[in-house]
């Protein structure tokens, strides 16, 4: 599905990602963990072109998409949410979603604008989608409020159900569960779980707490200062030395 | 064209460039800050010129007092500005900011007419710089070589102000990073204030300097050549101090030579800035001594 | 129910309008009349402001030189030959265009389409700036438009300037462009489109991951408010029937962007009550740059008082009221009658 070749990103003297191999087969969750600056925000942007990388090259699907603009990767089928939220804040919940759904109703200004059947029969049926999206994550009561008004854990899921809405093949999370209890951090991973389902997604999900992914994660990739210590199913992670160590260092 | 004639216009060139510098500081000092096109910076130069020249004609001090007074006042009037204006703007989006900024230079500007009147004064003249000098076949006004000496002593005073004292180590404190900088106890808004004080100051002093090479006043002799002087910031790095000099010079030394060497483009004269300035922003956007810096997602 | 009733009331308020703006058309004077029509004039510009400024997220300080090309553009496809030949004293026109000369509604759409041309050439380089490098190349670039135009002679007539434009901008030609200019804006925000536009305002970098073509969206919205601006160029120049290159300086620009502020960044309707409010507003003002004779007071008049006032008006709003008179928000019925039930608890709101 995904995989990155020896990609590296360098900004001036620091080198926060170096030699990244990350390789991810479909329908899979793979987490990627790592302490505070370790090179993982990076890594996403250097794979949905928020970043060109310094080296390396990204492989999606079998095509080379190193250096792509973003919204033309998100076009091909990967899309993210942020670490620090970045909703669009003077749109409510549904239009939050809505805008994401343009990119898949392909028109252009003109026929959006004068309203033409065509348009009207695609604007309904994106109205429906996201509807349908709020519905599951339980914020359809709440679509006409503003996005900003909402809780954090709600927006971190509309942040989620926005990416969603790009009807994407995989779906890149930036600690989706930062900010979140316990609790409510095992509820949202059983909630990636079932997305995954509903959606045929695969997805490579960032998280600082090694704990919160044990349980979704098939495999993981270990960074820590850029290089990638470790990989392996959460067993094998919980046992390395260096990931012990990595982790000891710091939390 | 005769090798006097190029040394002639290369003095003039300089002249007008090291203007322009001294001009161009106080624009990078206060963007180097705030991240804030100050566009009232030429308006506080033309207020400048308009405090020298009632202090010289209707209060009848002598010339040097009455500069000292000016720029005094005009550094005071820029900390005010910046009171009023832009201060409580300080956690505002960056189109309000700039909107004041727009506003706060049509004020001044109307309040000028309104106050000094639209018809352009003459400063009295100075003989010291007044008097022609000739240096072998080049000759010019002695003001034209007062300019870029002064130019010179003021960077030097900056750099080392900036590099060498507690306030410019809060300077830079302050537009590395705002808000870590108050947590390090930097008293912000007295940086801040400095630095509008002194930005302000060396915009009068330019003003002064401006009315000296071309004696003529009016309310809005400053909106050309504060155009200018941030353009000549933006392509030097804007807030990068020797930038901003050497932006001036290269605005001054353009704008001379091609009229010089292509007068078929006189009437272009006021373009070539602009020309200039987009040039540079899409080559180097972070101008030619300017860091390029990411924007962090 | 309440949709159609909404529908109705609209319906009526449009035709009282309408009716209003034949009424004054008819019996005010000279005058009054042209302030009506700046009006309707200043709607058409301060949209294609807001469009940019309130709707993209950006701040371009170019509007002027937009404004310049449309103006030019009509003005010269519309003059007869034998009004060139008279403008043009000091160096004959280029021939080709001495002898081109169209109807006026075609020479309108010519002068927004022109200006929308400017605005591709321009928009590719200035649109990959930001915040206030952008704002600073837009006026640039108005500035070398400027430039150009005073100095190609024969092409323009230089800073001589175009007299004897024809008084083509009557009240129903201005309203109309207006009432066109705010049904295009209503639809155009409302639409997908639209709120991409939004996306792109609030936040470039979300609005890039999830799909949009952020740079395409600039260059849609700096185009559409370019053509606007070339348009409402054109009409205010064939109001005041005489043109020059020192008509379109940031001054020009700067009451556009007091219209778009007093209204509110992002509000149809508050350009709209801005532009009305400002246009009359200035001229009411313009006893205080004229010698005046109160009763005891005698003054020789301030010019540039009217624009002291303006100018304190405009930083007032920004500093203590920065959502301008509307906010984001658009009039709509129930919020206005609300008012009314309410005997005026709130202001007019609701989300567009
Ligand atoms: N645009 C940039 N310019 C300069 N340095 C950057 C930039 N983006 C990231 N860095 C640096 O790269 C390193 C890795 O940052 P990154 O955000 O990828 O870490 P992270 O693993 O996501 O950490 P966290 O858990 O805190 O989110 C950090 O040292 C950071 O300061
Ligand atoms: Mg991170």
């Amino acid at each position: 599905m995904i995989s990155t070749k020896d990609v590296s990103m360098r900004f001036g003297g620091l080198t926060a990602v170096s030699d990244l191999n990350i390789e991810i087969q479909k329908n899979e969750i793979v987490g990627l963990i790592g302490p505070n600056g370790a090179g993982k925000t990076t890594a996403f942007n250097t794979i949905t072109g928020v970043y060109k990388p310094t080296e390396g090259r990204v492989i999606f699907k079998g095509r080379d998409i190193t250096g792509q603009k973003p919204h033309a990767i998100t076009r091909l089928g990967i899309a993210r949410t942020f670490q620090n939220i970045r909703l669009w804040k003077d749109m409510d919940v549904l239009e939050n979603v809505l805008v994401a759904c343009h990119l898949r109703m392909d028109v252009g200004v003109a026929a959006s604008t004068l309203h033409l059947p065509g348009y009207r029969a695609k604007e309904r049926r994106s109205r429906e989608f996201a509807m349908s999206l709020l519905e599951s994550v339980g914020l359809a009561d709440q679509a006409r409020e503003a996005a900003t008004s909402l809780p954090y854990g709600k927006q971190r899921r509309l942040e989620i159900v926005r990416a969603l809405a790009t009807e994407p093949a995989l779906l890149l999370l930036d600690e989706p569960a930062a900010g979140m209890n316990p609790q409510e951090s095992l509820e949202l991973m059983d909630f990636i779980g079932s997305i995954r389902d509903r959606y045929d997604l695969t997805i490579l999900l960032i998280e600082h707490h090694m704990q919160v992914v044990m349980g979704v994660c098939s495999r993981m990739y270990v960074l820590d200062y850029g290089v990638t210590i470790a990989h392996g199913t959460p067993d094998e992670i919980r046992r390395d030395p260096k990931v012990i160590e990595a982790y000891l260092g710091v939390d | 064209m005769e090798l006097s004639t190029f040394f002639q216009q290369l003095t003039n060139a300089l002249s007008l460039g090291s203007l322009y510098a001294l001009i161009a500081i106080g624009y990078t000092m206060v963007y180097g800050i705030l991240r804030l096109i100050n566009f009232a910076h030429g308006d506080v130069f033309m207020l400048g010129a308009y405090f020298a020249f009632y202090a010289a004609t209707s209060l009848a001090m002598p010339w040097w007092v009455a500069f000292i007074v000016a720029i005094g006042l005009t550094a005071m009037f820029g900390m005010g500005l910046e009171r009023v204006a832009y201060r409580p703007l300080r956690d505002s989006p960056k189109i309000s900011v700039m909107i004041s900024a727009i506003g706060a230079s049509f004020l001044i500007e109307n309040v000028g007419i309104v106050v000094f009147g639209g018809r352009p004064k003459s400063f009295p003249s100075i003989p010291l710089f007044d008097t022609v000098v000739h240096l072998g076949p080049v000759s010019v006004l002695s003001v034209s070589l007062f300019i870029p000496v002064i130019t010179a002593a003021i960077l030097v005073a900056l750099l080392w102000i900036v590099n060498g004292t507690k306030t410019g180590l809060a300077m830079r404190a302050v537009s590395t990073d705002l808000d870590a900088a108050r947590l390090m106890a930097i008293d912000v808004n007295r940086t801040i204030s400095m630095t509008f004080g002194i930005g302000s100051l060396l915009a009068g002093l330019g003003g002064i300097m401006w009315t000296m090479k071309y004696p003529q006043l009016n309310p809005l002799m400053g909106v050309m050549p504060g155009l200018k002087c941030f353009i000549a910031a933006v392509i030097g790095g804007i807030g990068n101090i020797p930038g901003a000099v050497l932006g001036g010079f290269l605005l001054g030394v353009l704008e001379i030579m091609i009229v010089a060497f292509l007068p078929e483009l006189t009437g272009y004269r006021d373009a070539f800035a602009f020309v200039l300035l987009i040039v540079v922003l899409l080559v180097k956007p972070s101008g030619l001594l300017g860091k390029h810096q990411a924007v962090k997602v | 129910m309440k949709i159609k009733r909404n529908t109705l009331l609209s319906l009526a308020g449009i035709a009282l309008l309408v009716g209003a703006i034949a009424v004054a058309d008819a019996t005010l004077g000279r005058f009054s009349v042209r302030i009506l029509n700046l009006s309707a004039i200043y709607i058409v510009l301060a949209l294609s402001l807001n469009l940019l400024n309130g709707f993209t997220g950006l701040f371009s300080l170019g509007h002027a030189g937009f404004m310049a090309v449309g103006a030019y553009v009509s003005a010269l496809l519309t003059m007869s030959p034998a009004q060139k030949d008279m403008n043009f004293f000091l160096e004959p026109i280029v021939p080709f265009l001495r002898d081109l000369q169209l109807p006026f509604p075609l020479a309108l759409l010519a002068a927004g389409a022109c200006a929308g041309l400017v605005a591709v050439v321009i928009g590719v380089p200035a649109l990959r700036l930001r915040d206030d490098y952008l704002a600073i190349a837009t006026l640039g670039f108005a500035e070398i438009i400027r430039v150009l135009i005073t100095n190609a002679q024969s092409l323009t007539n230089g800073a001589q300037g175009l007299k004897a434009i024809t008084k083509y901008s009557t009240t129903w030609v201005v309203w109309s462009v207006a009432a066109l200019s705010v049904a295009f804006m209503l639809a155009l925000v409302r639409s997908s489109y639209g709120r991409t536009m939004k996306a792109v305002r609030d936040d470039e970098v979300a609005a890039e991951a999830m799909g949009v073509n952020v740079f395409k969206v600039k260059s849609t919205s700096f185009v559409i408010s370019s053509f606007m601006a070339g348009v409402g160029g054109a009409l205010l120049g064939h109001m005041i029937t005489t043109i020059d290159p020192k008509m379109f300086t940031l001054t020009l620009t700067f009451n556009i962007l007091l219209i778009v502020v007093l209204g509110g960044n992002g509000s149809i309707t508050g350009s709209v009550i801005g532009a009305i409010v400002v246009t009359v507003l200035m001229e009411a003002l313009r006893f205080l740059d004229m010698p005046m004779n109160f009763l005891f007071i005698k003054t020789d008049g301030l010019p540039g008082l009217r624009m002291v006032i303006f100018s304190i008006l405009l930083m007032i709003v920004v500093l203590y009221r920065q959502r301008g008179l509307m906010g984001n928000k658009e009039f709509n019925w129930d919020d206005f009658l609300g008012i009314f039930r309410r005997k005026g608890a709130s202001g007019a709101g609701g989300r567009s």
